[in-house]
């Protein structure tokens, strides 16, 4: 049973280096520029450069106080496929919640290794939409942005204005404009 | 993130409880700050040098080889007549237990932002109380956070009283449960926060060469005691100015601290006394407990050191059973807090109270509501042993 029914829980599956502690981090700052109460905060293992990553994000109306790490997520965002290899990212998540992965295969071949997910499946390429946006594959922020269009936890416009804030000055306005459009690239994926 | 302030007005953030401190920190502006980094105290000093990178302060960063090093910078600084901080956690705390004395001693106005962490051996970087614990009567002020809000605020209000009091005082986090949570703080004024702390005046300064002072005398069997005796006179009038200061504080942030937090405990049979992050986890227990008509409730230490045990005592009178939450191991004796609840109980002259020792979160284990329903349960059926209990 669920004991914060009025907080909406995400855990991001990812390696190391692959952008989900940024993602998180964007969500949270946009959440709270909207008034929004968060805590996002990874699950406490060393961070190694390619090590599989966990990061929880909470996001509620009212003040958000367990200090518990997410164990019965609401929406599930998957960077990197190879880590369903190790990691069951579908636990606890029911029929009515959604797995997002970033995958060129399709939702049926995903969905053959979470065999007992009844809920939807979300693939979105990310690699090849960065890729082609970017100019590399970075999906974490084409993956975001379809987060941000399936839960509406924060307005993708304030998303893109924290984006902005942030990194313009450490990445340059070319950049930083590719990243909010991958962003909205993957906020329109079906 | 980003640092945008506005100088006399409140700004909302997502911080983590690191970037608090070291927001704290900037608007206090410190003369001297000594940094070496440690597991997870390195945000607070990274987001302090970058503020200096950035030319948001003119502080004097001090890079050193070591903790024992970095607070003998800062004893340095306070008695040449500096407002100076450092921050540490874990081995390096206990790298510089040689000095905590020495600052405590002098009765320098040092304040040290402590991220809690476990210790060695085996190695583990993750979150506990065991560190602070075993400095814990070096004669420092220790004020416990439970968010990365307390974590910004108590800097602020530690500060405040060091230089009131005279004393060291450590503001003290979780390490990673707060030290590394992003989450909403609001971050008061710079202009406000400056002048709530207001300008560094020291009492002696080794640089004033009109008053020449010595200081870090010899005294010898003759003195020594007196000394001591003295310096717990001096350690025990930090309750009172502390108690003013979060008043004061209230006024300009709106949020109260004191000695410690009642949530829900005016009526409650159950009571849970503990320290720092996981105190949130208890406060969801408890309301989840309420809905099915239990009379529990949680009392939060902030103010650890010196223990307020008479006013702790008395909050914890009309309680029936009580359970003590420690985040530190104690070995062959039962762990700090509960040692110090049990004082006061006796000091406060309350009734003979069941209390109940339990110790959790060892090297960053998650505690979960589960196992606070769990104490509750508990206490309610009157499951009280005299060992200590694990939660694992």
């Amino acid at each position: 049973m669920k004991l914060n029914k009025d907080t909406f829980e995400i855990i991001f599956f990812a390696r190391g280096g692959q952008g989900a502690k940024t993602a998180s981090e964007l969500i949270a700052h946009s959440a709270v520029r909207e008034g929004k109460f968060v805590k996002a905060f990874p699950f406490f293992g060393p961070e190694r450069s390619g090590a599989p990553t966990k990061m929880f994000l909470r996001v509620s109306d009212k003040e958000i106080r367990t200090q518990e790490p997410v164990t019965d997520p609401d929406i599930v965002l998957v960077l990197d496929e190879t880590v369903m290899d190790s990691q069951d990212v579908a636990r606890n998540l029911d029929k009515h919640e959604i797995l997002i992965v970033n995958s060129a295969n399709s939702k049926e071949d995903v969905r053959k290794r979470v065999p007992h997910f009844k809920g939807s499946i979300h693939c979105i390429d990310g690699n090849k939409i960065s890729a082609d946006i970017i100019g590399k594959p970075n999906p974490n922020m084409v993956l975001m942005g379809h987060l941000i269009k399936v839960t509406e936890i924060v307005d993708l416009e304030t998303a893109g204005e924290i984006f902005r804030e942030v990194f313009t000055e450490k990445i340059g306005k070319d950049l930083t404009e590719k990243n909010i459009r991958a962003m909205q690239a993957g906020y329109d994926e079906l | 993130m980003e640092n945008k302030t506005i100088k006399n007005k409140t700004t909302v953030k997502a911080l983590n409880g690191g970037y608090a401190m070291a927001e704290a920190l900037r608007q206090i502006h410190p003369d001297v700050m000594a940094v070496y980094p440690i597991t997870p105290q390195t945000t607070i000093i990274e987001t302090y040098a970058k503020f200096k990178a950035d030319g948001l302060v003119d502080t004097e960063i001090v890079q050193v080889e070591s903790e024992h090093s970095a607070m003998s910078a800062t004893i340095g600084a306070c008695t040449a007549g500096a407002r100076a901080v450092t921050a540490s956690s874990s081995q390096g705390l206990l790298h510089m237990a040689e000095t905590l004395p020495v600052v405590s001693g002098l009765g320098l106005p040092i304040v040290m932002c402590v991220s809690s962490r476990a210790l060695s051996a085996p190695l583990n970087i993750h979150g506990e109380h065991g560190d602070v614990m075993a400095i814990r009567d070096l004669g420092w002020v220790q004020i416990f956070s439970e968010q990365a809000q307390d974590a910004y605020d108590n800097t602020i209000i530690a500060l405040r009283l060091a230089e009131m009091a005279g004393v060291p005082v450590m503001p003290i986090m979780d390490g990673f449960h707060t030290s590394h949570t992003t989450e909403r703080v609001e971050v008061l004024g710079d202009e406000i926060i400056q002048s709530f702390v207001g300008q560094f005046k020291p009492e002696n300064a080794l640089v004033d060469q009109k008053n020449p002072i010595t200081i870090g005398t010899l005294a010898l069997q003759n003195t020594y005691f007196d000394f001591k005796i003295d310096q717990e006179k001096a350690f025990q009038k930090v309750k009172s100015l502390y108690k003013k200061i979060c008043v004061e504080y209230g006024k300009i942030s709106g949020r109260k601290y004191g000695f410690f937090e009642e949530y829900k405990t005016k009526d409650a049979d159950f009571v849970i006394v503990m320290m720092g992050a996981t105190a949130g986890t208890t406060k969801d227990a408890v309301d989840k407990l309420r809905i099915d008509g239990k009379k529990v409730g949680l009392l939060k230490i902030n103010l650890f050191r010196p223990f307020p045990y008479k006013e702790v005592g008395v909050a914890l009178s009309h309680a029936e059973n009580i359970a003590v939450l420690d985040r530190a191991m104690s070995f062959g004796s039962f762990p700090p807090l509960y040692q110090d609840i049990v004082t006061s109980m006796q000091s406060a002259g309350s009734r003979k109270h069941d209390i109940a020792s339990y110790v959790y979160g060892i090297g960053g284990r998650d505690t979960m509501q589960s196992h606070i329903i769990s104490v509750f349960k508990d206490l309610e059926e009157g499951e009280i042993g005299n060992k200590i209990k694990y939660l694992q």
